[in-house]
C-alpha cells in the first residue's frame, strides 16, 4: 500500500509538473499566493463568504505590516459549489497552475476529504477553517500536510453529550441525524460518547434532506422515552425538526452540532428556533478583547453590510479563517520560505499566537487540530441572531 | 399514527395536484412537461417574492398562479410545439432542459438560501381529540384543495365549451381542427393550466417546508410516479394514486424509517405497474393499425 501511495504521489507530481508546464508554469511575480477553495455559490455561499472575509482581513493585516519574507500576500478564490469533483479540479489548478504556498478550503467535509490526497501529493499545507469531519486531519498520511482551525466532529459529539447531561440532566437522549455521510459519521461518534458517559440512547433516527415531515421519527423517540434530542443536520432539515416538534406539541430540549448556524435557521424554524442549543467556536457577541475590536473595525470598514457585531454571520467562518491565516503566516515566517515541507514543519513549531478565538500555545505541536473541546462555546438563535449562552446557562 | 397519516395525505395531495397537470397535457397532445416540479417551485418562489415586496398574500397568490400559467405557455411554445410539429419526441429532453434553465435562472434572482414562507395555517397545530397529537390546519386543507380542484377540472372539461374543446382535441385532433377548434391554442391552454396547478401545489407545500429553487425536483419526480401509477389518462385514478402514495410514504416512514421510504414506495410503484401496466384506473389505449 505504501508503495502504491508513493507511486501515486510521484505520478501526481509528474502530472502536476506537466500541467504547470503546459499552462504557463507557476507565477513568479513576487507575491505569495494563498489559495481558497470553498462554496461561493449554492446553499453554503454565505458560509464561504464568511471564510473569505476572515482570510481577507488577516491578509490585509499581514500586508499592512510588510507581508511575509518581504513579499505581499494575494488571495485567490475558487468556487467548489459544495461539490467534491469541482473541489478537486480547483485544487489542482491552484496548486499546479497558480502555485499557491498554502491552500485553505473545505467548507464541506466531502470536499475537504477529496482535496487531502491532492494537497498531500503536492506537498503543500492544506488548512481547513470549517469542515469538522474527524477523518480530514486523522487521515493516515505521514507526514501530514493537513491542519485545521475549527471544530472536530469526534470532540463535538463528546461536548454535545456533556452539555446535555450538565444542562438538561438527560438520562435517555434520542439521536436525530441527517441521513448523509456527515450525519452517519456523527451518529457513530455520539454513540461512542454516550457509551463512555454510560448513558443509554432512547433511539437513533435518521431523516432525509427533503423530508417535510419528521414526526414519525420524532414520535418513535418520544415513545421510547427520549428526554433530550441530540441533533446533527444542516440548516433546512434542522428547521424541519423544530417545526415537526411544534406540530407534535413536544417540548423537548435539542442539543445540536453547528449545522443550524450556517444560514437562516432563525427564520426557517420559526418562533421556537431558540429551543436548539448548538456548538460554536466563536461569537462576536462574546467577551471583548483587542483582537476582536480590531477585526470588527476592519470588517466594518471593508464590508458595508457589517454595522454591528451580530451582522458578522456565520461568525465561526470569519473567526476560524482569520486565526488560521495568522497561524499559517507564523508557520511561513518560522520556515523562512514557502517550501511546502518547510512550512509544514513551521506549523508544528508555532509557539504562541494571541488570536481572535483564543491565545494559542503550540497549537500544532502534538496534533493537526488547533481547537479542542475546551474551546467550544454554546449558542442559540435570538431574533434571528446567533447569541452565545452565558456559561452555565441553558 | 393518525397525524403521520394526515401529513402523508397532505403530501400525497401535493403530488396529486402536480400530477393532474401531467394528465391534462398528456390527454390533449400526448406530451407532458417533465419539469413540472419547476412550475411548483415558481409558484412558491414568486409568492414569496411578491409577499416580501409588500403585496397582500391573496393578491400575490393570484399573481403567482397567473405567472405560472404564463410559464406554461412558454414551455409549450419553446419546448413542446416545435417538436410535436416535427413528430419528434425530443420534447422529453427539451422540457427537462427548460426546467433546469428555470431552476438555475431563479436561483440568480431568488438566491441559493432556503427562505421561510410563514402562513397562519401552519403556525400552531390543532390537537386531535383529547390526545396530544397535532397537525397543522394546512395539512387538512391541502387534500380538500386537491379534491376541489380535481372536481373543478372535471366539471370544466365536461360542462364548458373550452373544456369540451379540450376533450375534442384529445380524442381526434384533425376532426377538432375541421370543426373549427383552434388546436394549438387549446394545447397551449392545457400547458398553462398544468403549470398553474403545479404552482398552486408549490404554494401549498411551502409553509410546511421552505422555499428554495431546488424544491421542485423531488416533487416533480414523485408527481410523475403518481401520474403513471394512477393512469395518465384518468384524473380520478391520479387522485386515488396520490392519496395512496402519500399514505404509503407515511406508513413506511413510520414503520421502517425514512431511509426505506423511497426504496419501498418506488418498489411498490414498480410492482403495481407490473400488475396493472396502465395504472390503477387507466385503460389500455387501442391503436388501430
Amino acid at each position: 500500500m505504501a508503495i502504491l501511495s508513493s507511486r501515486r504521489a510521484i505520478l501526481t507530481g509528474i502530472t502536476g509538473s506537466i500541467l504547470a508546464g503546459l499552462t504557463g508554469c507557476t507565477r513568479q511575480d513576487g507575491m505569495i499566493r494563498i489559495g481558497l477553495i470553498t462554496a461561493l455559490s449554492a446553499q453554503s455561499a454565505k458560509s464561504g463568504e464568511a471564510i473569505s472575509r476572515g482570510l481577507s482581513i488577516a491578509i490585509d493585516d499581514i500586508n499592512a505590516s510588510g507581508g511575509l519574507l518581504g513579499r505581499k500576500l494575494e488571495l485567490i478564490r475558487r468556487d467548489d459549489e459544495s461539490n467534491p469533483g469541482k473541489g478537486v479540479i480547483a485544487a489542482r489548478e491552484l496548486l499546479y497552475k497558480e502555485g499557491v504556498a498554502i491552500l485553505f478550503g473545505g467548507l464541506d467535509t466531502p470536499v475537504a476529504r477529496a482535496i487531502v490526497p491532492i494537497a498531500t501529493a503536492a506537498r503543500t499545507p492544506f488548512v481547513v477553517p470549517w469542515a469538522a469531519g474527524t477523518v480530514i486531519t486523522h487521515n493516515g498520511t505521514d507526514p501530514n500536510f493537513v491542519f485545521r482551525v475549527s471544530a472536530v466532529d469526534e470532540q463535538v459529539d463528546k461536548a454535545m453529550v456533556a452539555f446535555a447531561q450538565a444542562h438538561y440532566r438527560t438520562r435517555r437522549p434520542g439521536l436525530i441525524m441527517l441521513n448523509n455521510p456527515w450525519g452517519q459519521s456523527n451518529e457513530k461518534g455520539l454513540k461512542a460518547a454516550l457509551a463512555t458517559a454510560k448513558l443509554p440512547a432512547a433511539g437513533s433516527e435518521r431523516f432525509e434532506h427533503a423530508d417535510v415531515d419528521v414526526t414519525p421519527q420524532l414520535g418513535r423517540l418520544r415513545a421510547d422515552g427520549a428526554d433530550c434530542l441530540l441533533m446533527v443536520a444542516t440548516v433546512g432539515p434542522s428547521a424541519q425538526v423544530v417545526k415537526s416538534l411544534d406540530q407534535m406539541g413536544w417540548d423537548v430540549p435539542i442539543v445540536s452540532h453547528w449545522g443550524p448556524a450556517g444560514g437562516r435557521f432563525g427564520e426557517l424554524a420559526g418562533p421556537h428556533a431558540n429551543r436548539v442549543k448548538f456548538v460554536q467556536t466563536y461569537s462576536f457577541l462574546g467577551p471583548d478583547n483587542p483582537v476582536k475590536a480590531h477585526v470588527l473595525a476592519a470588517l466594518k470598514a471593508k464590508y458595508p453590510d457589517i454595522k454591528e457585531p451580530q451582522d458578522v454571520t456565520p461568525a465561526v467562518g470569519v473567526a476560524n479563517a482569520y486565526d488560521a491565516m495568522h497561524l499559517a503566516a507564523i508557520a511561513i515566517r518560522t520556515a523562512g520560505s514557502t517550501d511546502g515541507d518547510a512550512v509544514r514543519r513551521g506549523f508544528a513549531r508555532i509557539d504562541r499566537y494571541d488570536g481572535l478565538i483564543k491565545s494559542y500555545r503550540a497549537p500544532f505541536a502534538h496534533g493537526q487540530d488547533a481547537l479542542g473541546e475546551a474551546d467550544y462555546i454554546w449558542a442559540e438563535f435570538d431574533k434571528g441572531r446567533i447569541v452565545p449562552l452565558p456559561a452555565g446557562a441553558a | 399514527m393518525v397525524p403521520a397519516l394526515l401529513t402523508g395525505l397532505a403530501l400525497g395531495s401535493v403530488y396529486g395536484l402536480i400530477a393532474l397537470g401531467f394528465h391534462i397535457t398528456s390527454s390533449v397532445c400526448g406530451a407532458v412537461n417533465f419539469a413540472q416540479g419547476s412550475s411548483a417551485m415558481l409558484g412558491a418562489v414568486i409568492l414569496w417574492m411578491l409577499a416580501q415586496a409588500g403585496w397582500p398574500v391573496p393578491v400575490a397568490a393570484i399573481a403567482a398562479i397567473a405567472l405560472c400559467g404564463l410559464y406554461g405557455l412558454l414551455v409549450e411554445r419553446v419546448a413542446i410545439r416545435p417538436f410535436l410539429a416535427r413528430r419528434s419526441d425530443a420534447w422529453l429532453m427539451a422540457t427537462v432542459a427548460l426546467g433546469l434553465v428555470c431552476d438555475n435562472g431563479m436561483m440568480l434572482v431568488f438566491g441559493a438560501e432556503p427562505r421561510s414562507l410563514p402562513s397562519a395555517l401552519a403556525q400552531s397545530s390543532v390537537r386531535l381529540g383529547q390526545t396530544d397529537l397535532g397537525v397543522y390546519p394546512l395539512h387538512l386543507l391541502i387534500p380538500i384543495a386537491m379534491l376541489l380542484l380535481a372536481g373543478g377540472i372535471d366539471l370544466f372539461r365536461r360542462r364548458t365549451l373550452h373544456g369540451i374543446a379540450m376533450l375534442a382535441v384529445a380524442q381526434n385532433r384533425d376532426a377538432a381542427r375541421i370543426m373549427g377548434i383552434a388546436v394549438p391554442r387549446v394545447i397551449a391552454a392545457a400547458f398553462a393550466l398544468s403549470s398553474a396547478l403545479a404552482g398552486v401545489a408549490g404554494m401549498l407545500i411551502a409553509p410546511l417546508a421552505h422555499v428554495e429553487t431546488s424544491m421542485g425536483v423531488v416533487l416533480g419526480l414523485k408527481a410523475f410516479a403518481v401520474a403513471i401509477l394512477g393512469g395518465l389518462g384518468n384524473a380520478w385514478g391520479i387522485v386515488a394514486a396520490a392519496i395512496l402514495f402519500g399514505l404509503v410514504e407515511a406508513l413506511v416512514t413510520l414503520g421502517l424509517g425514512s431511509g426505506y421510504t423511497q426504496i419501498v414506495t418506488f418498489l411498490l410503484v414498480i410492482v403495481t405497474l407490473a400488475l396493472r401496466p396502465d395504472g390503477l384506473l387507466g385503460r389500455a389505449q387501442v391503436r388501430k393499425v
